[in-house]
């Protein structure tokens, strides 16, 4: 174990350098460039032995890393924003032929208009993808679970993204405790896969054509997959926690015992909501924050378990979603809860759009229009914070 | 008869095909309309113009020469009779069943 | 060396029967024919089109090599990915022999969609052997034209009509888009001439680093012949000039075949459906543009072999 001060970038690149992946296959884009730099050093001082691939496109990132894959290899990639979304047709590909494949995702929005710092549109714009999704809040987290990930993947055929929050924890140091290299090697262990494409003596066909008679049962069998994720990724935190003491979960509960309002939301901000419900539980009042890990699969029971005493929800999305109604996380808390028989009140909000900066105020507001609510107010079932009238 | 197709539990994961060339056990021979390759074997010099040229491997050859037509794969392209250069090959009319 | 056919024909066909291109499909001859030269450790990408759809059809599959299919314009980058996977892999000695890596596309995916992954690839030097299956179309979907696609050629959406006499764009050359790459070896070849097309895959094969063939193969669905003559119409492509048999082995031009007896372009067109509104009225002037681009061509890649270059 040793202690370092990391940025996001610099810690999931290290992962990356303990994990010593078979192949990477990485583009360049604001702001997980540095991944990609810190890790081809890695490559040029020896300190790997990955085959590196400096491809032309995110595309061709995904399209050698899903091969790789197929080939039995251990593959990872970085990328953010535009990149994963020139990757989405080869996420599905992934997932559909069901190959562990990691990506180190750093979380920025969408063009137009073109803008290089932090929300989730990117990753939510693949939620569909049948990667798992993990979001961290700092850089330790980050770094935890990118190497979480890699064995998760492989126990579980499908492939994940670690997604880091642009600049907010990409660029800015943090104190991290690094585990030792051989550590993580043994945590992760040997990379086996029950086919490849490189086994000449035992010719598969990747990737057939799967008309009308078959394509409906691949797919149920890789949704399934995913309904099945969860125990994995319960197991092999559960392994990570027992042996280096730091243990996850698919959710993670703040001071949500007792707590009658609540906040749910995912990635950085939750530093900030922890502040914030601190200083309200010294005043007395009983608040509470969900932060939600894993988006895909998506934790129903935990949640719905996490959640069960609160009457009041906040649902912070640093996406849109632009349906017309609900911001995506919105939506799931609220369908989740639907078959509980307490039937709290949830709203959604969306903030941060852009990076746009959010404040230990804007979270006070969400708590402070859920009091009102309580005392009867009525408020709109869709907001938005810190955005200008 | 058609055997009754697998469940999703049965399948292999990620679609994959594990026997290589199963397409053999897909019959394309009732593709042909209505004509059919010969060989006249006292032409032929056994050149193997007409199996490099076939594109469905449907002319057999064993130990270097040619022995005729695979029907249940040969789709009548005529291929075969266009390329063989001392005219060995025709096309015939198939009797109808 | 040498391309012994009675030798090849004592081992198996690694693209195999019952695949479910149409009866006299010139893209099979070729994928049939290369695999009879790459042997059993190969392993092929492909991209999405024709020659994937008919060989993969679930659960069945035409091939008895290792095979990924991902999508249309990755093929490629796909093999990229299986080669870095292969060289990491030996290195760590969990693979030990020699393998052969195919990449195959059809001209929708390589001349278009796929330049970029193909380019990238070719730049960045991966041990591997690109095969385009020319078509000159996207046949897939139904005969679209494509980057590939001939001037004057009719397609479905380059269609003759009254104003418009079917493609109004020469195709690219993508042959020597290829050897401007600077990669060891960059060859055209034809199903006409397999004993040419076959020792350029033994030779491309031979050769470390990427390498590029691009292969005429006609479709009698899209070009409008009879399907006897898939090939016969490769070879008139060849005869005429249209296509012509040369390859670039480290920036070296070399013909590989100078016809003996050259046939007017005309003749080739005559035969193909997709040019018949060439030889209505005031059209027939395209014919005479083809025929001196054609010569124009051959002109210059005769100084090129001439020259040395
Ligand atoms: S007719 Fe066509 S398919 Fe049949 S053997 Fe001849 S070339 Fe092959
Ligand atoms: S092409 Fe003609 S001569 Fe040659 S092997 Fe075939 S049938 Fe015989």
């Amino acid at each position: 174990m040793k202690v370092a001060a990391k940025t996001a970038n610099e810690a999931m690149a290290e992962a990356m350098r303990q994990i010593n992946p078979d192949v990477v296959a990485a583009y360049p884009i604001t702001p997980s460039t540095e991944i990609v730099q810190i890790f081809s050093q890695f490559v040029a001082d020896g300190l790997v032995d990955t085959e590196f691939v400096p491809v032309e496109s995110e595309h061709s990132a995904a399209s050698a890393c899903t091969a790789a894959a197929a080939a039995g290899a251990r593959v990872m990639t970085a990328t953010a924003s535009q990149g994963l979304a020139l990757m989405n047709e080869v996420l599905f590909v992934t997932a559909g032929l069901r190959l562990p494949m990691v990506i180190c995702e750093i979380a920025r929005t969408l063009s137009a208009p073109i803008n290089i710092h932090c929300d989730h549109s990117d990753t939510m714009d693949q939620r569909d993808t049948g990667w798992m999704q993990f979001y961290a809040e700092d850089s330790q987290e980050a770094y935890d679970l990118v190497i979480q990930a890699v064995k998760i993947t492989e126990e579980a055929f499908l492939p994940a993204m670690v997604s880091a929050d642009a600049f907010i924890l990409s660029h800015s140091l943090q104190r991290i405790e690094m585990l030792d290299d051989k550590d993580v090697q043994n945590f992760i262990g040997e990379h086996k896969t029950p086919f490849s494409i490189l086994d000449t003596d035992k010719p598969i066909t990747v990737g057939p054509l799967d008309l009308q008679d078959y394509y409906f049962e691949h797919k149920r069998s890789e949704a399934q997959a995913m309904r099945d994720a969860g125990k994995v990724i319960e197991k092999v935190f559960s392994d990570f926690g027992k042996k280096f003491g730091r243990k996850y979960n698919l959710i993670e509960e703040y001071k949500m015992k007792d707590a009658k309002r609540a906040i749910v939301l995912m990635g950085s901000t939750a530093g900030t909501a922890k502040e914030v419900v601190d200083t309200l539980r010294a005043d007395g009042e009983k608040v509470g924050l969900v932060k939600v890990f894993a988006f895909r699969p998506w934790p129903t029971e935990e949640v719905n378990q996490a959640l069960k005493n609160a009457e009041y929800i906040g649902v912070m999305d640093r996406a849109e979603g632009m349906s017309g109604f609900g911001a995506p996380l919105f939506t799931e808390i609220r369908s989740s809860l639907y078959d509980e028989n307490k039937n709290p009140d949830i709203y959604g909000y969306v903030y941060g759009l852009g990076g746009r900066d959010t404040t230990p105020g804007d979270i006070k507001k969400v708590f402070d229009d859920l009091k009102k609510v309580e005392n009867g107010k009525k408020l709109d079932r869709n907001n938005y914070l810190g955005v200008r009238e | 008869m058609a055997k009754k197709k697998e469940g999703w539990k049965e399948l292999p994961i990620g679609a994959i095909i594990v026997e290589p060339g199963s397409s053999r056990k897909f019959k394309t021979g009732d593709w042909r309309e209505g004509k059919k390759p010969v060989v006249d074997k006292d032409k032929c010099t056994n050149c193997l113009f007409c199996w490099i040229s076939c594109p469905d491997s449907a002319i057999i050859v064993k130990d270097g020469e040619m022995k005729g037509f695979n029907l249940d794969y040969c789709k009548g392209c005529g291929i075969c009779f266009t390329q063989c250069p001392v005219n060995a090959i025709e096309m015939v009319d198939e009797e109808k069943e | 060396m040498g391309i012994n056919l009675k030798e090849l024909s004592k081992q198996e066909d690694f693209f195999t029967s019952g695949h479910r291109a149409c009866a006299g499909c010139g893209p099979a001859i070729a994928l049939r024919q290369a695999l009879l030269v790459a042997g059993k450790d190969t392993v092929v990408s492909f991209s999405t089109g024709c020659m994937e759809v008919v060989s993969t059809i679930f659960p069945y599959t035409a091939w008895k090599v290792p095979y990924i299919h991902s999508l249309f314009e990755n093929s490629a980058a796909t093999m990229s990915g299986v080669e870095a996977a292969y060289n990491a892999l030996k290195r760590k000695g969990k693979i030990k022999k020699d393998i052969n890596l195919i990449a195959f596309g059809g001209d929708g995916g390589t001349y278009d969609i796929g330049l970029q992954a193909l380019s990238g690839a070719m730049e960045r030097g991966h041990n591997m052997l690109y095969i385009c299956y020319d078509n000159q179309a996207y046949m897939n979907t139904g005969i679209q034209r494509s980057g590939a696609t001939p001037y004057g050629a009719s397609t479905t959406t380059s269609p003759s009509g009254k104003v418009i006499p079917g493609k109004t764009r020469r195709r690219k050359d993508l042959t020597e888009i290829m050897a401007a790459h600077n990669i060891p070896y960059a060859a055209q070849a034809s199903i006409s001439d397999w004993r040419d097309y076959m020792t350029k895959v033994e030779k491309a094969r031979s050769i470390k680093g990427p390498k590029f063939i691009v292969v005429f193969a006609p479709c009698q669905l899209g070009w409008y012949y009879k399907k006897e003559d898939t090939i016969k119409i490769a070879d008139m492509a060849v005869k005429s000039r249209f296509w012509p048999l040369y390859e670039v082995e480290n920036g070296v031009h070399k013909i590989t075949k100078d016809p003996k007896k050259v046939i007017p372009v005309e003749d080739w067109l005559k035969l193909q459906g997709r040019f018949r509104h060439l030889f209505k009225g005031e059209n027939k002037k395209i014919i005479e543009e083809i025929q001196r681009e054609v010569d124009m061509r051959w002109e210059r890649l005769k100084k090129l072999e001439e020259a040395g270059l």
